[in-house]
């Protein structure tokens, strides 16, 4: 079977300490920027599964995509997340789709 | 000192039902758990959530849940040590392991049975770099005691209900409260965000939103906090408490030094019977790892099902068990004492 590579989008993200991750993730499987960031072997906890139910998946969005939201939920829990900026999200709340292709993005600080 | 057959260490849903298949067994079992109640991540993190994929419950809320499992595990009557961690393990002379806690508790068993889920839950505390420093020199992640406030300047930070609740009530108490928050909005309680509000309007609390607090400082005690807000950048105000309240996070803590075979923050277990390498220790639910782990709530049930079988042999070497469904015996609960 060929893959079709029109399917999949590029991205890249960075982890605290600001290696680099080249990722290619497809855009059929329902999948989120946390668990394609979790599944490069970042250092993501995901506690939740991705319900925005933690906040052990906050990025912020380097490039200039500005994907719709955050809703409430997503917002009520970045109130528990620290180093909040206006480009904060929670990576299990963007859908990966062909609108996200070329994101960069940055796993926020922790806490401890 | 409390003495049991069975001490399980995490009163999640594993931890929990651990306790009806031991009490079918006859063996008596004490659970630890750091939260002040019981039920684990269903009841801190989703208990309004349903769960789709429990046997024999095509939905059911988490929180219902874990108010089933009490109520099926209580004619064995389970005791509870809440609102402490599990710190230390000794074995003593009589081959009974001695499990102390954080405030001191000493519980007494001849099986450890870890069912800590993905670890205590634990205050999460902010990214200031020095704020280690300042832990219990006026930085606290926990208001135990109010009257500790008293007449001082207390600054609080967060958006949810501890936060809130804890400003309106320390408003009466210290002499000057500061609620910072990330945003405008809060996700507490309306009326406490309207109390608040309030407050704020009479000047019995200062409200700074859009801000964050990025730094600390004093000379062994803290004396200050630096709070930035988003556009108006920093100011340091004047603090003898600062309180950060962002909710709990689950971590290993100290069963990571119990000597156990550790791999990926998770026990290692031998899945015959969910033993670790220390003999009469057992780990059982999200707390473990084996090949082909999952980490569901039917999991861990079967987990602390055969967990308990193993329990039995060694608590009572010459005896056999005998297997018997709960439709043939019933449920013979536990006499009071
Ligand atoms: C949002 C969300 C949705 C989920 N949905 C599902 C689902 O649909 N179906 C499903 O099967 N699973 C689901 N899960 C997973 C499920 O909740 C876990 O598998 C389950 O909670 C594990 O139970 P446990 O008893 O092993 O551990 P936990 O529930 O984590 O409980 C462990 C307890 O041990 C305590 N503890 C740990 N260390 C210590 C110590 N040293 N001293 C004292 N106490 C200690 C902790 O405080 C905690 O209360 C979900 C999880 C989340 C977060």
């Amino acid at each position: 079977m060929v893959l079709k590579m029109s399917d999949t989008i590029n991205m890249v993200a960075y982890d605290r300490e600001g290696n680099e991750y080249k990722i290619e993730a497809p855009t059929d499987m329902n999948l989120n920027v946390m668990e394609v960031m979790k599944g490069s072997g970042m250092d993501v906890k995901a506690t939740c599964g991705g319900m925005a139910l933690c906040s052990t998946c906050h990025i912020y969005i380097i490039s200039d995509h500005q994907p719709e939201g955050p809703g409430e939920d997503e917002e009520d829990m970045l109130d528990q997340a620290f180093d909040v900026e206006d480009n904060s999200r929670l990576g299990c709340q963007l859908k990966i789709d062909s609108s996200l292709d070329g994101l960069v993005v940055k796993l926020a600080p922790q806490g401890s | 000192m409390i003495q049991t057959d069975i001490l399980i260490i995490g009163a999640g849903p594993t931890g929990l039902f651990a306790v009806f298949e031991a009490g079918l067994l006859r063996l008596k079992c004490h659970l630890i758990d750091s939260l002040p109640q019981p039920g684990g991540q269903l009841t801190e993190i989703y208990p309004k959530k349903p769960i789709y994929d429990i046997p024999g419950y095509p939905d059911v809320l988490a929180g219902d849940l874990v108010d089933n499992l009490l109520k099926q595990i209580a004619p064995f009557k389970p005791e509870f040590t809440l609102g402490e961690r599990a710190e230390t393990i000794e074995r003593d002379n009589d081959d009974q392991f001695v499990v102390t806690t954080n405030k001191g508790t000493v519980h007494r068993a001849p099986v450890v049975a870890i069912a800590g889920g993905l670890g205590s839950f634990e205050p999460r505390k902010p990214p200031i770099s020095n704020i280690a420093e300042f832990e219990d020199k006026g930085v606290t992640y926990m208001v135990r005691n109010p009257e500790e406030f008293r007449g001082s300047k207390v600054v609080i930070a967060g958006g949810g209900d501890s936060a809130l609740d804890w400003t309106i009530y320390l408003a009466d108490v210290a002499s000057e409260v500061t609620l910072v928050h990330r945003r405008e909005g809060f996700r507490a309680a309306l009326d406490s965000v309207e109390k608040v509000r309030e407050l704020n309007r009479r000047g019995k609390v200062k409200l700074l939103t859009s801000s964050q607090v990025i730094g600390l400082s004093g000379n062994g005690k803290l004396s200050s906090v630096v709070v930035n807000h988003k556009k108006m950048g920093g100011t340091e105000i004047d603090a003898d408490y600062f309180i950060p309240l962002f909710g709990l996070i689950p971590k290993l803590g100290p069963i990571g030094d119990w000597g156990l075979e550790i791999e990926d923050n998770a026990i290692k277990v031998d899945t015959f019977d969910y033993s670790t390498n220390v003999p009469g220790i057992y780990a059982i639910g999200d707390i473990n790892t084996y090949p082909g782990k999952l980490k569901l709530i039917l999991c861990g049930f079967h987990e602390a099902t055969l967990m308990c079988q193993s329990a039995y042999k060694r608590i009572h070497p010459d005896k056999k068990v005998s297997f018997k469904y709960t439709t043939v015996t019933g449920i013979d609960g536990f006499k009071d004492e």
